[in-house]
């Protein structure tokens, strides 16, 4: 009894897990159970169960409602695809004046407007990527083609890819100086070299129209909640989910919409990239002090003058790291979008994986590995860029990179012409080095991988098969076993027992929406495998964190470790794992591992750096040696951080499995890859990213009302 | 008295959802714990009183006794919950949006405790800029702000940014800044509170200096009892939102209100606030010695003088006319026993 009264807590804790076992074991498996493989919509099959509503036909597998929930909300995904296509194809069809025919054609509005925003779109993609690499698009796109036989000279030419590496590095010394530049430099000549020019060019193109445009929809959004709290809190919904949806999941609406290429892959980008901008708006805007808001009053500011004088300069930094976020969601979506057909490096690489290719997917990889970090620093040096005080330079001082970059300009385009003479009847080198016209190792990685698979194959394979029989095959059906009841039950205590009724209701409300939903199956196995992952993951990043920190050095280069890796598109993840594992699920988790653990070790840093000095020199003043330090003053006090980093590790493992369905996986991402190449998919892409999105929002619920508690209770923050 | 430029009646500021209907059920008698249990909190109570042109008004109290509320009232950065608040006649609170601007780009300079400078601009783009939210041009609101900086005495550092200046060249700056539109009153919230010792004595004669030659209506806010007794014509001592006493230095140091100022007088070294005229004897002026002194002359200046005389010390004005005397016997009762029966 004493200890009932000491640590209430626990107690609570261990009769939830009692309720939880005793369910699982008072519950039995119905014999009719089994995984289903099909997608149970197309299967007819007398055994199955119908109900009918809204007028739509759901079928599914009945059982005992303790063990599985019947998925009351089948009928949402066939119900939002009937709906998108009604309004695409069917709602309010209006006269629209047709260029091309001459005359007027009925149409539905939604999907004229569609048609104007694709066709707006692919102009400013073709444009830039018209610039980068050369074309009559743009120019036809003002004429017609008629104009463009006629005056076949007036095709653009493209820049030599000289031009481009010399702007890049020179903006990189603008922004950061000689290191950045010189590494931008390399970079963009490495690309050039081995033939990866064109859809590097393509892919750049399109963060080049994605990213200004995200910027602007978040800058603007971001201001507008800033401003009032109405649009703020309708705004935070849907922030939440999107920061937990996985990317791949709003590709299959977008289809729908805005059809197959590139157009349809910026609009949804934007989706994606615009919700931290909005993020970093609110957080930079509030974190102005007061005073300098009221000393712009005082001065005489009217509303506008306040913002685009006082505000946005005062929060500039905070703007531009959302700038930077901007950048790398776009970056990771334009590989992505190579599943909705955008042009660019994701094509190629996600062409390389297809054939098996490892080779040609590892340059893939590479460069986009490179041009993210390139990005990355590029737009951070940005951020953290100071304004200086330019009264007292010279005029070739002042516009020296100006200046500079002019006399590259023509330097490339001399240097192209001469290349004309010295590649006669080849390419020109100096000009653009087309596409698998470069130097190519590809050959030389796919020896390695061969070779890899010659002499290890007997230990992967045993690895393999240890692995998948021993222990994800008893893990997968431990968690298929578990009655819905009893996870329901788990959930919405652990719920009750953290953050009060209010998280018990939140968390409730998740799990029923995926338990209601004909995922349930599969969203447990997304989960195992997440767990799987998080688990180790977590078990790596703490201690290579812990280890890390014990020396400053260590610590920082770690960090600076993950920043690089964080920077990678999660699709790079899966090449070397293909590489050495093949196609696995194997692969897929290590894939997961290798990714989450990367937020596991970052947050430990964080979390033990964050501990006081004072603290630090109190402990060693009272003799406690290393390792005491260690568990008794750092672990306790940055143990809510590392949860947050727990927290962030559960996002990413997710990710990865969804992400991973494409070597192939049963969990819910397959189904997310099955709807894309579905013509009725967009309803189910959109409602599983939904089921994957709160997945990650019952722990991210759990953890951050925990979080929250915990660090109020030692008065951190 | 001279012309008056603030005015307040019965100012309240209650913050909280129904502070204005509260307000009005309470019929003026705001009682700081009653309104606190139904989730207001009041930040100023009933606070009236004026301040004359070229005066100095010191505001004074502790953390939370709403003295910047108070200020901010009046330079309307919050509206004020109930009361009045006239500025040269004008009522403050009828004055919308466009008026209020034209207001603060033309009347009213503002200085803050933590300098609130644009770190994006250089010192001398940061006194320029109420002048180019004005709408001046370019060229003369460089000008203009130059002659700040060498007003403060910033010369040769007016292309540097805030980041790189220390606290007390910051707080110039903000100074400059709000002199800039050679506002007619000028608001100060702690201008010196976030600053060393030493430099916050530099910084407060500086301010006497410019205020000599500016003669600003002044609202000067401080924690820092010295520091108002030192600058203040008059001095107005807030505790929860109420002012306690409204009065001047040596009034204030010889008369306390109440329990709450008397505690702060405690400390005060009298002979370096009261003047020969706060404790001269009006009635008495036969029987003199040599010795005169100025009636506006501190205490501490001629105490010396005074306690080696052995007869009365006869009490001049500015015209040389006698106005009293006093006994240099008084000195040291207001030097060393003042304490004990000044209350």
């Amino acid at each position: 009894m004493e200890y009932l009264k000491k640590y209430p807590k626990l107690f609570q804790w261990l009769f939830l897990l009692i309720v939880f076992f005793a369910l699982c074991f008072a519950i039995d498996v119905p014999e009719t159970y089994k995984f289903i493989r099909g997608q149970a919509e197309f299967v007819k099959d007398p055994n199955q169960s119908v109900y009918f509503f809204l007028g739509k036909e759901v079928r599914y597998y009945a059982f005992d409602v303790f063990w599985r929930l019947p998925p009351l909300l089948g009928w949402l995904p066939i119900w939002i695809n009937d709906s998108l296509f009604f309004l695409m194809n069917e709602w309010m069809p209006m006269e629209f004046w047709n260029e091309d025919t001459q005359e007027f054609k009925t149409r539905p509005i939604l999907l004229q407007i569609s048609r104007n925003l694709t066709a707006f779109m692919t102009f400013l993609i073709e444009l830039i990527r018209e610039i980068l690499l050369g074309g009559l698009e743009t120019i036809v796109a003002f004429t017609s083609w008629d104009f463009i036989d006629a005056y076949p000279w007036l095709e653009l030419p493209g820049l030599p890819w000289t031009i481009v590496a010399a702007g890049a590095a020179i903006l990189s010394y603008k922004l950061s100086g000689k290191g950045l530049a010189l590494f931008a430099g390399l970079t963009m000549i490495y690309i050039s070299i081995f033939g990866q020019w064109k859809p590097s060019m393509q892919t750049l193109s399109f963060i080049l129209v994605a990213a200004p445009l995200s910027f602007i929809f978040g800058l603007g959004l971001g201001i507008a909640a800033y401003k009032s709290k109405r649009i703020e809190k309708a705004l935070y919904p849907i922030l939440l989910v999107m920061q937990t949806m996985p990317q791949y999941a709003v590709l299959v609406p977008a289809l729908v919409l805005f059809g197959v290429g590139d157009h349809a892959a910026v609009i949804i980008t934007m989706v994606v990239a615009v919700p931290p901008m909005i993020l970093l708006t609110i957080l930079g805007l509030r974190a102005i002090p007061p005073e300098v808001i009221e000393a712009g009053r005082m001065s005489g500011c009217t509303n506008w003058q306040l913002m685009l004088k006082v505000l946005i300069p005062t929060a500039r930094r905070d703007i531009l790291i959302g700038v930077n976020q901007v950048i790398m969601v776009c970056f990771s979506m334009a590989v992505i979008s190579a599943f909705i057909g955008a042009k660019g490096l994701g094509f190629n690489l996600l062409l390389a994986l297809n054939q098996l290719n490892i080779g040609l997917a590892l340059e893939a990889g590479l460069c986009i590995s490179l041009i993210a970090i390139l990005l990355d620093k590029m737009s951070l040096a940005w951020a953290n860029k100071q304004t200086d005080y330019f009264g007292n330079l010279t005029f070739f001082q002042r516009n020296k990179n100006v200046i500079f970059f002019a006399a590259s300009f023509v330097i490339g385009i001399i240097l192209a012409y001469v290349g004309t003479f010295i590649f006669k009847g080849s390419f020109n080198y100096l000009f653009e080095i087309p596409h698998n016209k470069g130097i190519s190792t590809a050959d030389f990685w796919n020896k390695g991988v061969d070779w890899i698979f010659d002499t290890f194959f007997v230990y992967i394979k045993a690895f393999n098969t240890w692995l998948i029989q021993d222990v994800l095959q008893p893990m997968r059906a431990l968690y298929l076993r578990m009655p819905a009841v009893a996870t329901l039950v788990l959930a919405v205590g652990a719920g009750y027992l953290i953050g009060g009724i209010r998280s018990a209701l939140v968390v409730a409300a998740l799990t029923l929406f995926i338990a209601l939903s004909p995922w349930w199956d599969r969203a447990l196995v997304t989960l195992y495998m997440a767990t799987f992952g998080v688990v180790i993951s977590c078990l790596i990043g703490f201690t290579v964190g812990t280890l890390c920190f014990q020396n400053k050095k260590s610590a920082a280069f770690m960090l600076g470790v993950c920043d690089i890796f964080q920077t990678f598109p999660s699709f790079v993840y899966l090449i070397p794992v293909m590489m050495l594992f093949g196609i696995t699920d194997t692969s897929v988790l290590i894939a997961v591992i290798v990714y989450a653990t990367i937020p596991a070790t970052r947050y430990t840093i964080e979390g033990l750096r964050s501990v006081p000095v004072g603290l630090h020199e109190a402990a060693t003043m009272s003799g406690v040696n290393k390792f005491q330090r260690l568990t008794k003053i750092e672990f306790p006090l940055a143990f809510p951080h590392m949860m947050l980093g727990l927290n962030q590790t559960i996002v990413f493992a997710l990710f990865m499995v969804i992400i991973g369905a494409f070597i192939g996986t049963e969990d819910l991402g397959q189904y997310i890859l099955k709807a894309l190449s579905d013509k009725n998919g967009a309803g189910i892409g959109l409602t599983l990213g939904i089921c994957v999105a709160f997945i990650g929002l019952i722990f991210d619920n759990l953890i951050r009302t925990w979080v929250g508690k915990r660090k109020k209770h030692l008065g951190i923050d | 008295m001279s012309e008056i430029v603030i005015k307040c009646e019965s100012v309240y500021k209650i913050f909280g959802e129904n502070a204005k209907k509260m307000l009005e059920e309470s019929n003026g008698n705001v009682d700081a714990k009653t309104f606190q249990e139904k989730g207001c909190i009041v930040g100023v109570n009933n606070a009236s009183f004026e301040v004359a042109k070229g005066e100095m008004l010191v505001v004074m109290g502790l953390s939370g006794s709403g003295k910047s509320t108070l200020l901010r009232c009046i330079s309307r950065l919050t509206d004020a919950t109930g009361g009045k608040i006239f500025i040269e006649g004008q009522d403050l609170l009828e004055l919308n949006n466009k008026e209020l601007i034209e207001l603060r780009r033309n009347k009213m300079g503002m200085v803050f405790q933590s300098f609130a400078l644009l770190p994006h601009k250089t010192v001398v783009e940061n006194i320029a800029f109420p002048l180019q939210i004005k709408g001046t041009n370019t060229e003369d609101s460089i000008n203009r702000a130059m002659e700040m900086v060498k007003l403060v005495g910033l010369d040769g550092r007016e292309n540097y940014f805030p980041r790189e200046l220390s606290g007390g060249q910051q707080q110039r700056v903000g100074i400059a800044r709000s002199l800039a539109v050679e506002p007619d009153i000028w608001f100060l919230d702690e201008p010196f509170s976030a600053l060393d010792p030493l430099i916050r004595k530099e910084m407060q004669d500086e301010f006497l200096r410019l205020q000599e030659k500016l003669q600003k209506t002044i609202m000067f806010i401080t924690h820092d009892f010295d520091e108002a007794l030192k600058l203040a014509d008059r001095i107005a001592i807030m505790k929860d939102g109420i002012i306690e006493q409204l009065d001047t230095p040596a009034n204030i140091v010889l008369n306390p209100a109440t329990e709450y100022v008397r505690k702060f007088t405690e400390e005060v070294p009298r002979e370096k606030v009261l003047i020969i005229e706060d404790v001269m004897d009006a009635s008495s002026k036969d029987d003199l010695g040599d010795l005169k002194v100025s009636k506006d002359e501190i205490i501490e200046n001629v105490a010396e003088k005074i306690l080696t005389q052995e007869k009365l010390v006869g009490v001049v004005d500015s015209n040389n006319n006698i106005v009293g005397s006093i006994k240099p016997s008084k000195i040291i009762d207001t030097v060393f026993g003042g304490r004990k029966n000044g209350s």
